[in-house]
């Protein structure tokens, strides 16, 4: 799809498909599009030019059979401050066929004492929590949460990560957009990385790894000598750096297995050694060409 | 219609809630009402008032206050936050159109509105002594037409602000306006026929109403060149249809 606002061009050219079960994830930086996408999946947005299918329906032509099959967690929404959480869940599952049950969802959700709360007493992490059970109320084959976890403090994370793993296990389809990389990481099947309105690359998080080939690192102390060759040789290895019994080895893919296999071929005994895994950050690097968003806030 | 039924429900408590909105819209027209009757001269009967008492001709004014109040003040101000705060676009997310919202503020103002009248006119008769509506169809017509007249310019403002703090202000002007043509701030009968005239174009159309509340005061408070009820009927019902298609045209749900 594509769609311009004027002059700015908010998603130049994006296209992904989205398997059936899967927790899809989108990063990608604050501006690059992954909202209007998102959006434009929802029907809020109509793309220019393009075409989406929701399970075989177009999110505008058919609005209602597509609002029937997506829950949504939007980035800037609410709800009346003086609405009660039994209320908001009772509202919302009206508007819907066949709706789940609100009471379970809110066991679900660790939202059973909040009953007769108010929305505006809610705390940060409970208002995500129904805005996620709102999402989930009306029984949804799909469900996209845009940046649910921006404000919340690192233990409300964590949760909120189970949940949605949790979620996924009850056999709904997740698109989770997320300007963080170890959210992403951590509760993604696939990942498409957003840049400038085009997807930069799509893949398992392993996979984005492997495909940026970022270099990795191995390092350990040997306490008897060895000459650098031996390492230098190994077709993985870049790089062999020594200062005294420290030896750092840079190279690509399975760095660390041969680089054990050599040293215990040469019937050298390494201590210390670890591989440095490369993480999604640097493959995000890769993609992009700067690095991901780490300052907590609204994304595009 | 299911979610509709449960979205008129949900939004009276919410308004059950809004403690200004149930005190300035629901009860304050009826405290306002005894509070002017109890002042002396109000209970005397001057030449300019046709021998009635000052109250009795007053008595509409009182009124006028509860409808403005939740028709321009309320309704704007809640469809202003809901939009301004995302509610509007999360819903439009959902199954449910977006315009039931707006339906369902629009029953529950006119059940707030019925309440607010109603209490009005039986306080009114039970501590100051006035007659209830004379002729009560007329007066039914009157009210609802010259109701829907202002919630169309409630929706229209609604319509056009973009910050539920512009409703307010919006809001207010418009109360001060109309309140001024409704006789709070000058009684009707003391009013020059032009002012009086033109009141009759201006929701809810206080002349309407006072004629078919008491014919003596309507008698008091019209003018020689005054339109007949009917026609201030049908002006009032061509503002409604006219205001409400507007804000049709030109609502935004972002």
């Amino acid at each position: 799809m594509h769609k311009s606002y004027g002059e700015h061009v908010a998603v130049d050219d994006v296209s992904f498909t989205v398997e059936e079960g899967e927790i899809f994830g989108i990063i990608g930086s604050n501006g690059a599009g992954k909202t209007t996408t998102v959006e434009a999946v929802a029907g809020l947005v109509t793309p220019d030019s393009g075409s989406i299918s929701v399970w075989g329906h177009d999110p505008v032509k058919d609005r209602a059979a597509v609002r029937e099959l997506l829950g949504v967690q939007l980035q800037e929404s609410s709800f009346p401050d003086a609405i009660k959480v039994s209320e908001a869940l009772e509202l919302y599952s009206s508007f819907y066929r066949h709706p789940a049950d609100w009471r379970e969802l809110t066991r679900l959700l660790n939202l059973t004492d909040k009953h007769n709360m108010r929305y505006k007493a809610l705390s940060g992490g409970q208002k995500q929590r129904l805005s996620i059970a709102l999402a989930l109320v009306g029984n949804p084959k799909i469900a996209i949460l845009d940046e649910l976890t921006t404000g919340l403090d690192p233990q409300a994370r964590r949760d909120t990560w189970s949940l949605i793993e949790q979620v996924r296990d009850r056999g709904i389809t997740i698109i989770l957009v997320t300007h963080f990389m170890d959210e992403a990481e951590r509760l993604s099947d696939r990942i498409a990385v957003i840049d400038r309105g085009r997807v930069a690359a799509l893949d398992t998080p392993a996979g984005l790894v492997a495909q940026a080939g970022a270099a990795q690192q191995v390092s350990f102390r040997l306490s008897q000598p060895l000459e650098k060759s031996v390492l230098a040789e190994i077709p993985e290895v870049t790089e062999v750096k020594v200062s005294g019994d420290q030896w750092v080895v840079t190279g690509r893919g399975e760095l660390l297995s041969s680089v054990a296999g050599a040293l215990a071929r040469a019937e050298v005994v390494a201590t210390e050694l670890r591989g440095d895994q490369r993480s999604l950050d640097d493959a995000f690097v890769t993609f992009t060409g700067r690095a991901p968003e780490s300052t907590e806030g609204k994304a595009d | 219609m299911r979610a509709l039924v449960k979205m008129v429900r949900i939004e009276t408590k919410l308004f059950l809630r809004d403690s200004a909105t149930l005190i300035f819209g629901v009860l304050f027209p009826a405290g306002i009402l005894i509070g002017v009757g109890s002042i002396p001269a109000m209970a005397e009967s001057t030449a300019a008032t046709g021998g009635l008492r000052s109250i009795e001709i007053w008595a509409p004014t009182a009124l006028v206050f509860g409808m403005v109040m939740i028709a321009v003040q309320h309704v704007p101000a809640v469809i202003a936050t809901y939009r301004e705060r995302g509610i509007l676009r999360r819903l439009s997310t959902t199954p449910v159109h977006p315009r039931t919202v707006l339906l369902a503020q629009m029953i529950v103002a006119f059940a707030f509105v019925l309440v607010s009248a109603a209490l009005t006119i039986a306080l009114a008769w039970a501590v100051l002594d006035i007659a209830p509506p004379e002729r009560p169809l007329e007066f039914a017509v009157a009210f609802v037409v010259g109701y829907a007249a202002l919630l169309g310019i409630g929706l229209v403002s609604a319509a056009l602000v973009r910050t539920s703090s512009a409703a307010n202000q919006i809001g207010t002007t418009l109360f001060v306006a109309l309140m001024f043509f409704g006789g709070a701030f000058l009684p009707r009968a003391l009013m020059p026929d032009v002012l009086r005239e033109a009141g009759e174009f201006i929701p809810p159309g206080l002349q309407a109403l006072t004629s078919a509340w008491s014919a003596d005061a309507g008698d008091v408070t019209a003018t020689v060149s005054g339109q007949p009820f009917w026609l201030q009927i049908t002006i009032m019902a061509g503002i409604a249809l006219v205001t409400c298609a507007a804000a049709a045209k030109l609502f935004r749900w972002e």
